[in-house]
């Protein structure tokens, strides 16, 4: 009788969460956290440091996001995923956002039924080998044993590039960025092949970096960014302006150190005002965020260039240059919409 | 009212009218778990649809028993993976099976020292769990091999590498039409000669050595066709060239380590089975087989297997249940099995995660359910006909 009792009131509770239908900012606000789902271990991008604490370049987007809805941004908690499992667990509800090296296509996008709000870094595949190997170009990698991470655009791009250039391949599929390294460092494969900035995480991760090198040829568009749940508006803007906020911090130069005092005074260049919230920016309060919402994310975050040379620039074992990843101005791709 | 309270002080109603309420929630919850997911796909504006199977795959596969390129269909790269099961699932049989039947007879012998080997094997093995085996095994051959430029030669035709392994491939030529004309005509003397041998011992008690006959019969039979036909079989060495060899027989380390983990880590349940069913034989029948006249291994042969087999084939049915359902922790080391493809790359390629996992699990179950019903069916044959 005891178990009957437990198993339809457990029956109740689920059916009351299944019907549970409120905004995505209101479940975040009521529950005082950010889900935030990012990779299993990725230098540079999602990696726990020596204290156990998630560090990297897509970990500080997930900071950005609760600076801007919480007004705190350690207010996060992190759930890892792999390439397979990322799509399932966002559209399952383990987190809000989904901010983990994921590449913006047609059909992820449409198909998939999942909102992809813009670019926080756009990479490319590549190759790496060891230098021993003697290879120069991927050109050159015909018979050769590849390893991909499955459950990724790369293992499509990969079967194309081999297939147009006449070659044949050895593909290993591999679950995550970790196992991948084991197996090209056990020599089961010649390559290894992600995206470039994963390919230089992974060398900064080797015991002699020196031994391995990146290919020349980069065979893929990889627009990485950060993708949130179909079907709430409100959500998606929250997400994209944010984005929009760090690199508009870059462009009008706001960064963590000034952000407070620029805050306080009138700025001759009205953007920034409107930006830090001085003057009105018309649409914030309909977006449900405070008028501080930009100066939580630089002050507690910092602007693009911050984060990035943080995570990924030239001071980390990544060394990784900015090449498109600048602003349009210093010849990049970032074009930010304007904040009116 | 009082008929109800009748119903329910009677024993056998009672029971009815429990099962029939059990049977009712049960049903309620299945209808509630299926509305429940239409719900959410329809929130998530999902569809359900099976039409992704048509589409070109775009992924490619390192091991095929089938031709298949990265263009070919969804559906054609879920067959590949199905045969690739397929394969690991009759070699780890064929293999858990020799061993398991061979550490059972061990364990029984009166050698002490290769009794408590065989005892070690079975306690070390089956109380590991199998992830960790295949782990094991691949950490093995992938750390332990040497890389294929240096590889281990084995009289410079098989090539033994962290790669995998490398054996030479027969060539069919023309001629060898003959071969297998000669191997028809050996199975067909061996038959006959079955039962004529048969047939005489019943008439006359005359006893002709059967198997190796028909076994010479068998191998000579066909090498006279091939020498006569001027031998139409060419090998096809592997050789290095570039990265990996190419040509040969591939036997990929994911394929091998599956196959000797799910081989090894079965065998040893098997063995215990094996055991127990010859315990199991009455120590009376030897006993009487002995006294009249029968030799140790007609004993074996004629009175102990057969009722042993009895005992032994249902568990070892699900032996062979089980082999086939572990071979999915392949995902773990990357062998391209059904998992890996349908439940695994497609799925992510498509985002039909409900479709590929209904059709995955839909295969396995009628995988399984083959096993069981080929293996009842031996064991209706070879069970005790009451008389």
């Amino acid at each position: 009788m005891k178990t009957k009792m437990i198993l339809a009131v457990a029956t109740a509770g689920v059916m009351f969460a299944g019907s549970a239908l409120a905004s995505t900012l209101d479940d975040v606000r009521a529950r005082g956290k950010l889900n935030c789902i990012i990779n299993t271990g990725l230098a540079g991008f999602a990696a726990p440091d020596d204290k156990g604490n998630w560090k990297g370049f897509d970990v500080d987007f997930c900071r950005a996001v609760a600076a801007a809805t919480l007004g705190d941004a350690s207010k996060v908690s992190y759930t890892t995923a792999t390439g397979k499992t990322r799509f399932t667990k966002l559209a399952a509800g383990e987190g809000e956002i989904l901010s983990r090296n994921t590449t913006w296509t047609f059909s992820r996008d449409v198909d998939l039924s999942q909102t992809f709000v813009g670019v926080s870094y756009y990479d490319g595949q590549g190759f790496m080998v060891p230098k021993k190997l003697g290879v120069k170009s991927a050109k050159e990698l015909g018979g050769a044993s590849v390893c991909i991470q499955t459950g990724t655009t790369t293992e499509l791009n990969l079967a194309e590039f081999f297939a147009a250039n006449n070659m044949k391949y050895n593909p290993v599929p591999i679950e995550t960025n970790s196992e991948a390294q084991e197996l090209y460092k056990a020599g089961r494969c010649d390559v290894y092949t992600t995206d470039a900035s994963g390919l230089y995480a992974t060398i900064s991760s080797f015991d002699n970096p020196s031994d391995h090198m990146v290919l020349p040829e980069i065979i893929s568009k990889e627009p990485l960014g950060p993708v949130v749940r179909h079907g709430d508006d409100q959500w998606a803007d929250i997400v994209a302006w944010t984005l929009r906020a760090m690199l508009a911090g870059e462009e009008l130069g706001v960064t963590s150190k000034n952000v407070k005092s620029l805050a306080s005074k009138d700025n001759k260049n009205k953007e920034i005002n409107r930006l830090l919230g001085k003057d009105t920016l018309q649409g914030v309060t309909k977006l449900g965020l405070s008028p501080d919402w930009a100066v939580n994310i630089i002050s507690q975050v910092g602007n693009y260039e911050e984060v990035f040379e943080a995570n990924l620039g030239q001071s980390t074992p990544l060394k990784i240059a900015r090449g498109a990843n600048q602003l349009y101005r210093d010849g990049g791709l970032y074009y930010v919409p304007p904040i009116k | 009212m009082f008929f109800i309270i009748g119903l329910w002080r009677n024993e056998k109603s009672r029971q009815i009218i429990l099962q029939i309420f059990v049977l009712l929630f049960i049903g309620w919850f299945l209808s509630w778990l299926a509305g429940n997911v239409a719900s959410n796909f329809s929130a998530l504006g999902k569809d359900i649809s099976f039409d992704f199977l048509s589409i070109p795959a775009g992924y490619d596969i390192n091991q095929y028993l089938i031709e298949y390129n990265s263009r070919d269909t969804h559906l054609r790269a879920a067959i590949v993976g199905l045969l690739n099961t397929g394969l690991v699932a009759v070699l780890g049989i064929i293999l858990a099976t020799v061993l398991g039947v061979s550490v059972g007879i061990i364990r029984l012998s009166n050698n002490w020292l290769a009794s408590k080997i065989a005892y070690w094997y079975v306690e070390f093995t089956r109380n590991v769990p199998i992830l960790l085996q295949i782990l094991l095994w691949h950490g093995i051959i992938i750390n332990s091999l040497p890389h294929p430029r240096s590889a281990l030669n084995i009289g410079d035709v098989s090539f033994l590498s962290n790669r995998g392994f490398y054996i030479p491939k027969p060539i069919l030529e023309n001629g060898i039409e003959l071969v297998y004309l000669f191997s028809v005509i050996a199975i067909i003397f061996a038959f006959l000669f079955y039962k004529f041998s048969k047939k005489k011992q019943e008439l006359t008690g005359v006893q002709y050595p059967v198997l190796w006959i028909n076994l010479s019969a068998i191998i000579i039979l066909p090498i006279m066709g091939y020498f006569i036909s001027g031998m139409p079989v060419s090998l096809e060495i592997p050789v290095l060239k570039g990265f990996n060899f190419v040509g040969g027989i591939h036997m990929s380390p994911e394929l091998s380590a599956l196959t000797f983990a799910l081989g090894v880590y079965t065998a040893a349940f098997i063995s215990e089975i094996v055991r127990a069913g010859i315990l199991a034989i009455d120590k009376g029948q030897k006993e009487a087989a002995a006294s009249i006249g029968l030799k140790p291994s007609k004993i074996m042969k004629l009175v102990v297997l057969p009722q042993a087999r009895r005992i032994i084939i249902p568990p070892l049915t699900s032996q062979y249940l089980n082999l086939t359902k572990n071979s999915s922790l392949a995902i773990a080391i990357g062998y391209m099995d059904l998992v890996a493809t349908l439940g695994g790359i497609s799925l992510n390629q498509t985002g039909r995660e409900m479709e590929t996992m209904v059709l995955v699990m839909a295969i396995y179950l009628s995988i399984s359910l083959s096993i069981s019903a080929f293996m009842n069916w031996y064991n209706n044959r070879v069970k005790l006909v009451g008389r």
